[in-house]
């Protein structure tokens, strides 16, 4: 069924080289379309800030991810700068909007994000070596245009006490080569089994890398809500304090 | 409204670094030169964008579900094969389910999970086995691989209907197929077929002929060598059904499907029908097996002990032998071979073997599956026609899941109420109506009974509170007046002279456009009334075939009798009055007739001979007459009791004399209703088996719709003209809405070739609703509501990837109010606005100010839209108007929007007051660092300063039960969300509290103000005096906007 995806495709496209693309075409093609590969792998931090669109309220956010695996999203609302999402390398906290107190993400959930440690800036950057397997699914449109599908394999991660496949769904714009939409799974919550889908568009050049500085996140046939970014710093230094949980004497200041 | 302003020159070079690529993007969008023909090549996914369906269920009666499957080792996971609905699967233990399969077809036959990874490998079989007169069909096998977010076809095209999937738990590349088959002909795509390459390819190890299919493959669950295989000689036609004859039987096959033998020892002699058939896990030499035989005495439940080498009759009660075509399903307990559950009209269990039965708890009647947990046999779970039910008391009671909405509806209709009710009826569920929108979602409360049995035609009368309903065969048709709570069953009785009158099971009611208590109802003649069904006049001769061969319904049935009605034909099937003139009706019937009056009934022409490339005696399955032309009607005809699945859809314009085919090769599965629009006549809408179809070139050209729409049989299509809803009864998915399809009207040649295409759009009315939701609990189905904020449609000729898109809203003045998300996909895209501004920006405290979430709503009138797309700007425009049931007059709405906006200015105002308050004290706290003398100095400031933020706003507590006495803040906050999310005047308690709040803000002012003049003055003094950096404060606006 895939070869015969493949071969209809070649019968659309004037290219002969576009009709035997392979998956490894399609992300090197996509990191060199990007800035490349090389650099890629020098950067060592994101800084983006932007706004979260909803209704008529704007959040201003602003997410950090570091070559080492921490991250944190802060958002404000009333003036007030509420973190969610931190990892600091062990532990994974949120601030709990009712008491305004950090707390620890369950177990699980934290060793499920220590998995993602190596994904930085990319899961797809050399997603060989990081052992993840990555399989051509074949062609389909989506928001209109032509892509290509392909599902990516990462470690296993635990739901529920259980070990499942990490995978997500990759469609590259068959021109491009950008990955502009993402799907995963649910695995777990009351949106269990629906499909989680992110579109990537604006996409604009940041020291010679392109980013998307529009991302919308939504459930699969519903409703997104889109985050826009309005800058994007790279390799900057960020205070470790950023990333670290108050502590419980701290938290009521 | 849509001038398009292109502001800039041709976007710059930022995009070319390393993509060459928009500019090459636009493949699939280009126009085809003939415009003539007006031939539209966007399809399908590049085109629908947004454009989304709806699916509002219901759920409350579920449908019929065909096969259940459980997980191996996860007793929380099972699978519902279902008639019309695809697949679902719950996570929870059956809490809830959740749909899996609804790009494929939907009709299902059996679910599979592979043993070695069930987490993994799933399969599918489609078409549904219990082949009652309306089953739908399926079109082959498909797997998973992927726990069913992707899916593959892995073949047997023309299979129809498959029975089992049997995989060898040693080996998952061996697989073994059964084959029911095709149910109206013949075909030699069936029987038992077996894979030992995981799916690639498959060789027939067991088959009769092409009548004779496999009605059920069992392995062994201890030796996957062992099979067993029922085979069934059955056969459908429009007007009978056969269960039964000498190729039916069972048989065994000991070396993995190599060479098969009868096992009919103790078997009757003579023909046999429909065989049940079950393996006890736990003893694998117990065999049930339950028969349908030439002798009553004969049928009913066989045991065997000794792996099928003999067999001794038990049992044959009433719940064992009846309707075998429907309820052959019999299942054994994992742990116990000595329990035993057997599908029926109410299902029955027994716990001796197979000696005696006692039936099933309440639940919804027919019975098609059971599965038992597999760590607890009390708890199972049943498939019916009513949904799946679970029970953890070993069927005693048992109680329904309630967020499955796969109810078969056999036809749709709509009223003009706002927001519209929906009508229609339900396979064995009934007939209902219930409201297209509603406060909190569309539950199953919402919902109304208004007929009972299998339900069919329901019609709103087009004035009055009264609903027209029916059961089977026009055996009742109800007149229901709402109001009071009223039946009276009108149905066209026989008067003296009459020959026996001949209804369809899906009897054909029509309304009237011109005449409101006029009411058509066809049997074999057009019969009307003009008082809503009292009084009846045939306004027709007989208008079928009268084929007498065609009328044998008390032979139906084969080796079990089945007349049901069901299968009663040559009758009227469809009923159309011209819109335009009553005295034009069309009239089709199921034995493929297509008779049109001009003269309101007096004389009738059988025009179907004028139609080319239609078979002989194909059902008419729909007729729609135009609002385009009096001579125009379009014509859907549905060849698949005759084993012909070929899409028949044509047009005429001339009443009939010449027709146009209008179907393309785009159409996938036979065609059973079409819907034309009322304004583009070049655009329809077409129901098929595989779900809709939509062309907007006048059929040169259909598109599947798959957006959230699943590959549902489309039974009927109404457009509400309000709206522009296509509002649709499927025959597995209930109700589906695809809201405001009015953009597909614009979708022409023209507008294609534009960069950005604004739709036109009705003014949105500005909805003064601010009631309370539902009651539905997480495990309930709730349909979606429509959305009813203002919208923003428009069509992009390509996705947009590279350089920033935005959308802004402008008031008249030019004052920026909003910034809506961009929608950038190739197609339509629909952005909506909830036409409030952003909400106040509130003073910094400690915790949030509830009241404050919101914006104020906007006064109705004309918004500029600017949308940037790289560096060319498009402008249109979005129109808010009140609401035309709004109880607010002129003066009192003034009066909300000023008094909403004097506490958003408060709101404000109060927050920059506390912003310069944070300001002075961050510089007083520096200050105190510097040494003793200035700290002495500073303090009191402070001390003040925090003294009169604390009047002003929450600065301790939280957001929960630790919350604080509210201030200043938090009371300006909580009156402004007490005025604006209200749509009444405010209240003169409102406007006093709004008095002495005003006062309150006053004198914190003042003391601000005082203290700028004095202790804050000294305070900038002191920091210069000791050369600390002055302190500059925003200016208002610069605060707002920051």
């Amino acid at each position: 069924m895939k070869k015969f995806a493949l071969l209809l495709a070649a019968g659309f496209m004037s290219s002969v080289a576009m009709a035997e693309v392979t998956k490894d075409e399609i992300i090197n093609t996509y990191f060199e379309n990007t800035g490349g590969l090389e650099a890629w792998g020098k950067v060592e931090s994101i800084r983006m800030t932007g706004e979260f669109n909803q209704g008529s309220m704007k959040f201003p956010v602003t997410l950090v991810q570091m070559k080492d695996g921490r991250s944190y999203m802060e958002f404000e609302f009333q003036g007030k700068k509420l973190k969610q999402g931190v990892f600091d390398g062990e532990t994974v906290w949120s601030t709990n909007f009712m008491t305004m107190k950090a707390e620890k993400a369950d177990s699980e959930q934290t060793e499920n994000t220590k998995l993602n440690i190596n994904d930085f800036p990319d899961a797809l950057y050399n997603y060989k070596e990081k052992g993840y397997s990555l399989e051509m699914l074949g062609e389909e449109t989506i928001d209109g245009v032509e892509t290509y599908k392909l599902k990516l394999t990462k470690e296993p991660v635990t739901i529920e006490g259980k070990k499942v496949d990490d995978v997500t769904y990759y469609y590259f714009d068959k021109d491009s080569m950008i990955p502009l939409v993402q799907e995963t799974e649910i695995k777990s919550g009351p949106a269990k089994g629906q499909i989680s889908q992110v579109k990537a568009s604006d996409f604009q050049e940041v020291e010679g890398l392109y980013f998307p500085f529009s991302i919308a996140q939504g459930i699969k046939g519903g409703q997104s809500a889109p985050i826009e970014i309005k800058t994007i710093e790279l390799n900057v230094d960020v205070d470790p304090s950023e990333f670290s949980m108050p502590k419980a004497d701290e938290k009521n200041k | 409204m849509r001038k398009i302003l292109v502001a800039a020159s041709v976007a710059a070079s930022l995009l070319t670094v390393s993509f060459i690529t928009e500019a090459n993007s636009i493949t699939g969008l280009s126009v085809k030169s003939d415009k003539n023909k007006k031939f539209i090549p966007l399809k399908g996914k590049s085109l629908f964008g947004d454009l989304k369906a709806r699916q509002i269920g219901p759920a409350l009666m579920s449908g019929r579900i065909i096969d259940l499957e459980n997980h191996p080792t996860n007793d929380r996971v099972f699978y519902a094969g279902t008639a019309g609905g695809g697949v679902w699967r719950t996570s929870n233990g059956g809490a809830t389910f959740q749909p899996i399969f609804d790009d494929h077809p939907q009709s299902i036959g059996a679910v599979a999970l592979d043993p070695t990874k069930p987490d993994k490998n799933i399969w599918v079989g489609t078409g549904e086995i219990w082949t009652r007169n309306s089953v739908s069909v399926g079109d082959g096998l498909y797997k998973s691989t992927d726990g069913g977010v992707n899916w593959e076809k892995v073949g047997f095209q023309n299979s129809e209907r498959i029975s089992s999937i049997e995989i060898n738990p040693n080996n998952p590349n061996e697989i073994y197929v059964g084959v029911l088959g095709a149910l109206w002909g013949d075909s030699d795509e069936r029987g038992v077929y077996k894979s030992t390459d995981g799916g690639k390819s498959w060789d027939k190890i067991l088959y009769v002929s092409a009548t004779t299919g496999a009605s059920d493959l069992i392995m062994d669950p201890n030796n996957p060598n062992i099979l067993y295989a029922s085979m069934w000689e059955f056969r459908r036609t429009g007007w009978s059904f056969s269960s039964g004859g000498l190729e039916s039987a069972l048989y065994k096959s000991v070396d993995a499907g190599k060479s098969w033998e009868k096992i009919h020892k103790g078997f009757p002699d003579g023909k046999l029908g429909r065989i049940a058939l079950a393996v006890a896990p736990s003893d694998s030499k117990r065999l049930y097996a339950v028969l349908e035989t030439e002798k009553d005495s004969d049928k009913g439940l066989y045991r065997s002990d000794d792996a099928g080498a003999s067999w001794k009759h038990l049992n044959n009660d009433f719940e064992l032998v009846v309707r075998p075509f429907y309820f052959s399903r019999i299942v054994v307990d994992p742990r116990n071979p000595d329990v035993v559950a057997k599908g029926g009209l109410s299902g029955s269990i027994s716990r001796d073997g197979g000696k005696t039965f006692r039936n099933l708890g309440s639940m919804h009647a027919d019975i098609h599956d059971f599965v038992f947990d597999i760590n607890n046999s009390d708890r199972m779970f049943v498939a019916t026609d009513g949904g799946v039910y679970r029970t953890w008391d070993g069927g005693t009671t048992m109680e329904i899941v309630e967020n499955i909405p796969v109810s078969q509806f056999y036809h749709v209709s709509v009223d003009n109420k706002e927001p519209y009710n929906v009508y229609g009826g339900l396979q064995d569920n009934g007939s209902w109506y219930g409201p297209s929108s509603s406060p909190g979602g569309i539950e199953a409360r919402d919902w109304n009974s208004v007929g009972f049995g299998d339900g069919f035609r329901v019609l709103k009368h087009p004035t009055k509170d009264i609903v027209y309903s029916e059961m089977q065969g026009a055996e009742n048709i109800w007149r229901y007046d709402i109001k009071q709570n009223q039946t009276k069953t009108i149905q066209p009785l026989a008067e003296e002279g009459d020959p026996k009158l001949r209804f369809n099971w899906n009897t054909p009611i029509e309304t009237s456009h011109h005449k409101p208590d006029r009411l058509f109802v066809g049997s074999q003649f057009v019969h009307v009334s003009d008082d809503m069904g009292d009084t009846w006049k045939k306004i027709s001769p007989d208008l079928t075939t009268n084929d007498p061969a065609k009328q044998n319904q008390e032979d139906s049935g084969g080796l079990s009798a089945d007349n049901s009605g069901a299968e009663n034909h040559t009758t009227i099937f469809t009923i159309a009055e011209s819109p335009l003139d009553r005295k034009i009706l069309w009239v089709g019937t199921d034995d493929g007739n297509v008779q049109v009056s001009k003269n309101g009934g007096k004389t009738w022409s059988n025009v179907v001979k004028n139609i080319p490339g239609l078979p002989a005696n194909t059902w008419v399955a729909h007729i729609e007459a135009s609002v385009h032309g009096k001579g125009t009607a379009y014509a859907v005809f549905d060849g698949h009791t005759n084993n012909d699945t070929s899409a028949y859809v044509y047009k005429t314009t001339d009443y009939g004399k010449t027709w146009s085919n209008i179907g393309s090769n785009d159409l996938y599965g036979f065609a059973r209703n079409i819907q034309e629009d009322y304004v583009n006549s070049d655009l329809l809408f077409l129901g098929t088996e595989f779900g809709l179809y939509v062309t907007v070139d006048s059929g040169q050209s259909w598109s599947l719709f798959d957006n959230n729409m699943p590959r549902t049989a489309v039974h009927y299509i109404e457009l509400q003209k309000q709206t522009n809803d296509i509002v649709m009864g499927t025959h597995g998915r209930g109700v589906i809405i695809i809201d405001d399809i009015s953009p597909l009207r614009e979708v022409t040649a023209e507008n294609l070739e534009k960069d950005v295409h604004f739709f036109a759009t009705k003014p949105a009315t500005i909805i003064e609703e601010s009631g309370f939701g539902g009651g539905s609990k997480e495990t309930q189905f709730v349909g979606p509501n429509p959305n009813r904020q203002a919208q923003l449609k428009y069509l992009l000729k390509k996705r947009h990837i590279f350089g920033k898109m935005k959308i802004e809203l402008y008031d008249k003045s030019g004052d920026k109010i909003a910034d809506l998300p961009a929608g950038k996909s190739k197609g339509i895209n629909i952005v909506s606005w909830n036409g409030r501004m952003k909400p106040p920006k509130v003073a910094k405290g400690k915790t949030f100010t509830f009241g404050a979430f919101t914006g104020p709503q906007v006064p109705a009138g004309t918004y500029k839209v600017v949308m940037t797309k790289g560096k060319k700007t498009y402008e249109s425009e979005i129109e808010l108007v009140n609401d035309k049931s709004s109880l607010l007059k002129s003066k009192e709405r003034k009066s909300l929007q000023k008094t909403t906006m004097d506490l958003y200015d408060m709101s404000q105002d109060l927050a920059y007051q506390v912003y310069q308050i944070d300001e002075y004290l961050a510089k007083a706290n520096e200050l105190s660092k510097i040494n003793g003398d200035v700290k002495a100095q500073a303090q009191p400031v402070i001390e003040k300063l925090n003294q009169l933020k604390d009047t002003l706003v929450i600065t301790k507590g939280d957001n929960y039960v630790g919350s604080v006495e509210p201030q200043l803040r938090e009371k300006i906050s909580k009156l402004y969300g007490k005025v604006s999310g209200s749509f009444v005047a405010p209240s003169k308690a409102e406007i006093n509290n709004l008095q002495l709040l005003k006062k309150e803000l006053s004198e914190a002012t003042k003391k601000l103000n005082g203290m700028k003049g004095n202790e804050l003055s000294k305070l900038l003094s002191l920091a210069s005096s000791n050369n600390i950096k002055g302190l500059r404060i925003k200016s208002f606006d610069e605060f707002i906007d920051s």
